[in-house]
C-alpha cells in the first residue's frame, strides 16, 4: 500500500501565522493614530472578505449584497447597545441570529440561480435591506442616522481606546481566517470547491450543493455581520449609506484583488484596498483639486479590470509564493500548498 | 433469482415536443457489465441522466436495490450506491487530482462545518481515511503517480481515468460510463477494459455507453440497444451481433460515428 500521509496535502504549518502575530502585536507601538485607525478598518474588512472568500472563491457564488449583512449587524448591535442598554455581545449574537436568518432565506431561491442572476439578485437583497435601514426611522434613525453607540464592553472589560479595539479585531481576523482555512482544508472545502468545479459532477457524487451553497453564504453572512457589530461599536454613528450596493462592490473588490482562491486573499485585498484608497486620498487633491470620491471609482472599477484580466487569481497566489521562497520550502511542497490551480493560472497568464 | 439491482421502468423524457427517451424497460442484475448502444442522439445520455437524477424523468420509475428513486436528487442516489463518470469530462479542475478523487469519499465521511472548522477530534482521521481510499483508487486506474498534479492539467485520456477513480472512491454497487473510451487510445483503452474488469471482481457493477463495439462485445455481459429512444433490442453480444434490428438502425449510421 501507498505511505503518503495527508499531510502532504495542504500547509498546515505555523511558522508564517507566528511570524504575521507578532509583527501584528508590534505594529501598533510604532504606527501613529492615524495608522491604527486605518489597521482596525482593514480588521474590520479583512473579516468580511474572508467570509466572502468562502462563498465567492471557493463556492464560486458570487454576492453583491454582503454590506446588508454588514449593517444588520451594526444596527442590531446599536440598537441593542444604545437603545436597550445590552451588553455588547448581545448585539453581536441578535445581529448573527438576525442575518443567518435573513441569509436562508435569501439565499434558498437565489443560490439556485446562475452566476449573473445571483449577482443582480444579491444586489436586489442588498439594496431592499438598504431601504429598510433608511424607513424604519422608529429604530434605525433613518437617514439621519444613529448616534450614541457605546463602546464595546466584553464581560466587564471596555474595549474603550483604538489600541485596545485593534487587538480585538485582529485577533478576532486571525481566529475567523482560521476556522475558514480548517474548513477548507476538509471535506466540507473540498465539498465547496467541487461546487466551483463543476456543479453536475459534485452533485453526482454525493454532495448536497444546494445545502452547502447555503451553508457557506450563511457563514459569510455571519462574518459580515460580526464585522458591522463591531464597526458600529468602533464608530459610534451609523447611517444607511454605509451600506449601501458601492459598499457591497468595495467588498467584493476587495475579495478580487487580494485573491479569492486563497484563504489570506481576503485580508490581503482588504490591506491593499484601504491603503491605496488612502492613499489616493492624499495624492489625488494634489493633482486634480476639483474631484472628489468618483476618482475612486473609476480608479477601483479600472483595477479590478486589470486585475481579472492579467490576474486572475489576485495577488495572495503571487505572495505565497515569494513566502514560500523566503521560508526556503521544498518546490514540490509548494506546489501543492495552495489550492493547485492558483500557481498553475497565475503562471500560465505569463507565458 | 433475486431482485435486480437497477430496474427501469418504462422511462420517457420530452424536450419540449422532443421525445428523446421514450419507455425503456430494462434491468441490471448485481455484478453485470451492460452496455447500453445506439446512434448519436439516440437518448443514451439522457437515460443515464435520468437514473442518476440529473434530469427527472417526464414518466416511467428507476429502482435501485429495491427501492424507487425516481426523481431523487444525485447526491441522494449516489448515497445510495449509483455514481457515474460524464461524456464531456467534468473534473474539478480547480483541485489536485487527489483531491477530486477525495472529493468522490465524500458521502461516506461525516465532518460538517462546525466540526471542520474547530478542527475537533475525528477531523484528522477522517482526511486521511479519505486520502488512503483516494490514493488506492487512483493507484488502481494507474495515476497514482500524478496525485499532487493540478487536475488540469492532466491530458485527456488521464482525466477520464480520474473520473473513474473519483466515481468509485465511494465505493458505490454501480457506476455509469458515459462513453468512456472516447478519446483515448488503444493502449488506454485496453487499460481501462482491464480496470473495469477487476472492479467488477470486487463486486462493482458496470452499465455504460459505448460507441467503440470491439469494447462492447468484449466486456458486457447484455447489450440494450437504443434508437430514436426507444428500446430496439437486449440481449447477449451474440445476441445482438446478429439482431437484424440493430444492424439496420446501428450500421446504418457507423460510417458517420467513425467520422466523428
Ligand atoms: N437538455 C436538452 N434539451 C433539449 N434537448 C435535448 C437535451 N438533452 C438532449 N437533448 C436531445 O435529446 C436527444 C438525445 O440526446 P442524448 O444526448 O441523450 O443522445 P446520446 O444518445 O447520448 O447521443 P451521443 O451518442 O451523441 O452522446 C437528442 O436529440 C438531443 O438533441
Ligand atoms: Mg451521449
Amino acid at each position: 500500500m501507498n505511505h503518503s500521509k495527508v499531510s502532504e496535502l495542504y500547509n498546515r504549518h505555523y511558522g508564517g501565522l507566528f511570524l504575521f502575530i507578532a509583527a501584528l502585536v508590534i505594529v501598533p507601538f510604532v504606527a501613529n493614530s492615524f495608522l491604527l485607525s486605518v489597521l482596525i478598518l482593514v480588521g474590520l474588512y479583512g473579516i468580511v472578505t474572508t467570509g466572502l472568500t468562502m462563498l465567492m472563491g471557493y463556492a464560486g457564488q458570487i454576492s453583491l449584497g454582503h454590506a446588508a449583512f454588514y449593517g444588520i449587524g451594526a444596527y442590531a448591535s446599536a440598537v441593542m447597545t444604545g437603545t436597550y442598554g445590552m451588553p455588547g455581545i448581545v448585539g453581536i449574537l441578535v445581529g448573527v441570529a438576525f442575518a443567518g436568518t435573513v441569509a436562508v432565506l435569501i439565499g434558498i431561491p437565489t443560490l439556485k440561480l446562475k452566476e449573473n442572476y445571483l449577482a443582480l439578485a444579491t444586489l436586489g437583497f442588498g439594496i431592499i435591506i438598504f431601504t429598510f435601514f433608511k424607513e424604519l426611522k422608529e429604530i434605525t434613525g433613518g437617514l439621519n442616522g444613529f448616534f450614541g453607540i457605546p463602546s464595546f464592553n466584553l464581560f466587564g472589560f471596555a474595549f474603550d481606546t483604538d489600541l485596545k479595539f485593534y487587538f480585538l479585531i485582529w485577533a478576532l481576523l486571525i481566529v475567523g481566517i482560521l476556522f475558514s482555512k480548517n474548513i477548507i482544508d476538509s471535506r466540507v472545502g473540498r465539498a465547496l470547491r467541487s461546487i466551483h468545479g463543476s456543479d453536475v459532477a459534485a452533485n453526482s457524487i454525493g454532495v448536497n450543493i444546494q445545502q452547502y451553497k447555503l451553508k457557506v453564504f450563511v457563514l459569510s453572512a455571519v462574518y459580515a455581520s460580526v464585522a458591522g457589530s463591531l464597526y458600529a461599536h468602533y464608530v459610534t454613528f451609523i447611517n444607511p449609506n454605509l451600506f449601501t450596493a458601492m459598499e457591497s462592490i468595495t467588498f467584493l473588490i476587495m475579495v478580487v484583488i487580494g485573491g479569492s482562491a486563497n484563504i489570506w486573499g481576503g485580508m490581503i485585498g482588504a490591506i491593499v484596498y484601504v491603503l491605496l484608497n488612502e492613499l489616493l486620498k492624499e495624492v489625488v487633491p494634489m493633482f486634480f483639486p476639483n474631484v472628489g470620491g468618483e476618482f475612486q471609482i473609476v480608479f477601483f472599477g479600472i483595477l479590478l479590470v486589470a486585475i481579472l484580466i492579467y490576474m486572475p487569481q489576485g495577488l495572495a497566489p503571487t505572495l505565497g509564493k515569494v513566502w514560500r521562497r523566503l521560508a526556503g520550502r521544498k518546490n514540490k511542497k509548494a506546489a501543492v500548498t495552495g489550492p493547485p490551480n492558483a500557481d498553475a493560472t497565475v503562471g500560465g497568464s505569463k507565458s | 433469482m433475486s431482485k435486480p439491482l437497477l430496474e427501469v421502468k418504462g422511462l420517457t423524457k420530452a424536450f419540449g415536443g422532443v421525445i428523446a427517451v421514450s419507455e425503456v424497460d430494462f434491468h441490471l442484475n448485481e455484478g453485470e457489465i451492460v452496455a447500453v448502444i445506439g446512434p448519436n442522439g439516440a437518448g443514451k445520455t439522457t437515460l443515464f441522466n435520468m437514473i442518476t437524477g440529473v434530469l427527472p424523468p417526464t414518466s416511467g420509475q428507476v429502482f435501485f436495490d429495491g427501492k424507487e428513486v425516481t426523481g431523487n436528487q444525485p447526491y441522494q442516489i449516489a448515497k445510495a450506491g449509483i455514481t457515474r463518470t460524464f461524456q464531456n469530462l467534468q473534473v474539478f479542475e480547480n483541485m489536485s487530482v487527489i483531491e477530486n478523487v477525495m472529493t468522490g469519499v465524500h458521502c461516506r465521511l461525516k465532518t460538517g462545518f462546525l466540526q471542520a472548522g474547530l478542527r475537533l477530534m475525528g477531523v484528522k482521521r477522517e482526511e486521511q481515511q479519505a486520502f488512503d481510499v483516494a490514493m488506492s483508487c487512483l493507484e488502481k486506474v494507474g495515476i497514482a503517480d500524478l496525485a499532487f498534479e493540478a487536475a488540469e492539467v492532466l491530458p485527456y485520456g488521464n482525466q477520464r481515468l480520474l473520473e473513474i477513480a473519483r466515481a468509485s472512491a465511494s465505493s458505490p454497487k454501480l457506476i455509469l460510463l458515459d462513453e468512456p473510451m472516447a478519446g483515448l487510445n488503444p493502449q488506454e483503452s485496453r487499460q481501462l477494459v482491464d480496470i473495469i474488469k477487476k472492479k467488477r471482481e470486487e463486486g462493482m457493477s458496470f452499465l455504460f455507453v459505448e460507441h467503440d463495439m470491439e469494447t462492447v462485445m468484449g466486456i458486457s455481459d447484455r447489450i440494450v440497444v437504443i434508437d430514436y429512444g426507444k428500446k430496439i433490442a437486449e440481449g447477449t453480444p451474440a445476441e445482438i451481433y446478429e439482431n437484424e434490428k440493430v444492424i439496420a438502425a446501428y450500421l446504418g449510421t457507423e460510417e458517420e460515428e467513425e467520422a466523428i
